[in-house]
């Protein structure tokens, strides 16, 4: 018995954060393993052939919208998960592909208003909000001289297609910097042809420093630490009151950090559940995308 | 001496909105004369008046504009302030100036227009009223 549960133990302590079966059981009962019935062994043998399910260290900053929000009065067990079945369902019918603040995308969605019932509007991610189906990324052009933003639900049913022009990171998590920028930091071609990354490869950073417009600016950004602003060249007296301002001890503050953050094991939990379905929409689309790379060959002669 | 001030500030401010409203600065986006001319002196036309109940005017918006010293009516076609969903924003506040039959006084729109401008001054139009929808064919770009 002893030997049995020690087996169990060392199986569990292996799969635990990987598999999904196990790392569900585990969080049902988290003190019953020592004394287990032999029921419990079963379904440790029946993961060891599933091994398969491998949850990707980086789900987090892959699908960030299946983590709730972490305010502890909005939290409901329940919504979330039928969110997150709902998120599954539409990515389903369209690829919402992996992309993050800084990256280059078309969205095409449908709208009643415009002649041929469709628009597509291209532009740099300058923001990703939200979680769960009420998910939104703000997008950022300068069209003829002016620039032009639209906010887009994720999950909205009239969006026909989500593309990457071209898959980069930025310094920051916030782009609004942008709004006080030169036109030409936001500026992108609307007939921009799409940049394949080869796969594997990790998603290069764009180190660029924005140099800003001289003041008046929509936010003061010398308070807000951005890492991807140049020298904004203003008076000593700006930056003194910056540094009078900072509270560079709230990285240390361990419940702040905690309030504001979903904790690991719950991150696994809820990545363990979806992540069979996420892998499964993953393997259809790189089908898909073979299928329409493929150009039948022409007979030369 | 003024960071002790703000330091002791007890009252809290709330984030800009960039409604337009009376008294509102607005940018010109028709080649009609008299908006180039006052856009070129610096001195941009101000809103006046917004026909509609709220007072705060958005996209499709009609208005009346104080430039350069003459009473103008105008048609708000983009605004800086944060919109919902598919609403497109812009960088500023953009108006074309029309007459009173509805009628644009420039015969070109050089920035891009929200395309959901289409219904709105097509729902605005009656058939003995006045004609919106002039604006729409000497818009260039759709967004």
């Amino acid at each position: 018995m002893l030997l049995r549960s020690l087996k169990l133990h060392i199986i569990q302590c292996g799969f635990a954060p990987v598999v999904l079966q196990v790392s569900r059981t585990c969080s049902n009962m988290p003190l019953s393993d020592t004394h287990q019935s032999p029921d419990n062994a079963v379904s440790g043998k029946q993961v060891k052939s599933e091994r398969k399910l491998v949850v990707p260290s980086n789900s987090r900053f892959i699908y960030p919208e299946f983590l709730p929000d972490p305010k502890m009065e909005w939290r409901n067990s329940l919504r979330e998960k039928l969110e997150r079945l709902d998120m599954i369902q539409r990515r389903k019918h369209i690829d919402i592909p992996e992309f993050y603040v800084g990256s280059i995308l078309a969205v095409t969605s449908s709208n009643q208003h415009a002649p041929n019932k469709a628009t597509r509007f291209v532009g740099i991610c300058i923001q990703r909000l939200g979680c769960g189906l009420r998910a939104n990324i703000t997008l950022r052009n300068v069209i003829k001289h002016v620039g032009t933003e639209i906010k887009y639900q994720l999950y909205d049913p009239t969006i026909q297609k989500i593309e990457v022009l071209r898959l980069e990171k930025r310094l920051d998590d916030e782009l609004l910097y942008l709004r006080d920028a030169p036109n030409e930091y936001s500026t992108f071609d609307e007939n921009m042809e799409a940049e394949y990354l080869p796969e594997g490869t990790p998603v290069p950073v764009n180190t660029t420093l924005v140099k800003l417009k001289p003041r008046p600016w929509r936010a003061r950004w010398e308070r807000k630490n951005m890492k991807g602003l140049a020298d904004l060249e203003l008076e000593e007296r700006f930056y003194k009151r910056a540094e009078e301002l900072a509270t560079p001890w709230e990285k240390y503050d361990l419940m702040k950090q905690y309030r504001r953050t979903i904790p690991e094991e719950e991150q696994k939990e809820i990545f363990a559940e979806v992540c069979s379905e996420l892998h499964e929409v993953e393997v259809m689309r790189k089908k898909l995308k073979r299928k329409k790379v493929f150009v039948k060959p022409t007979r030369s002669s | 001496m003024l960071s002790t001030i703000c330091a002791a500030r007890k009252f809290s401010t709330s984030a800009v909105t960039n409604h337009i409203m009376k008294l509102t600065r607005l940018r010109v986006v028709d080649n009609s004369k008299i908006g180039k001319q006052a856009m070129a002196e610096g001195k941009p036309p101000r809103c006046i008046h917004i026909y509609n109940k709220k007072g705060i005017g958005t996209i499709g918006d009609k208005i009346l504009v104080a430039i350069k010293g003459e009473k103008v009516k105008a048609i708000i076609v983009g605004c800086v302030k944060e919109q919902k969903a598919n609403i497109p924003r812009f960088d500023s506040n953009n108006i074309v100036l029309i007459d009173d039959n509805g009628t644009p006084l420039g015969t070109r729109i050089n920035v891009p227009i929200p395309i959901m401008l289409r219904t709105i001054l097509k729902e605005k139009t009656f058939s003995k009223g006045a004609d919106y929808t002039k604006l729409l064919a000497i818009a260039s770009n759709y967004v």
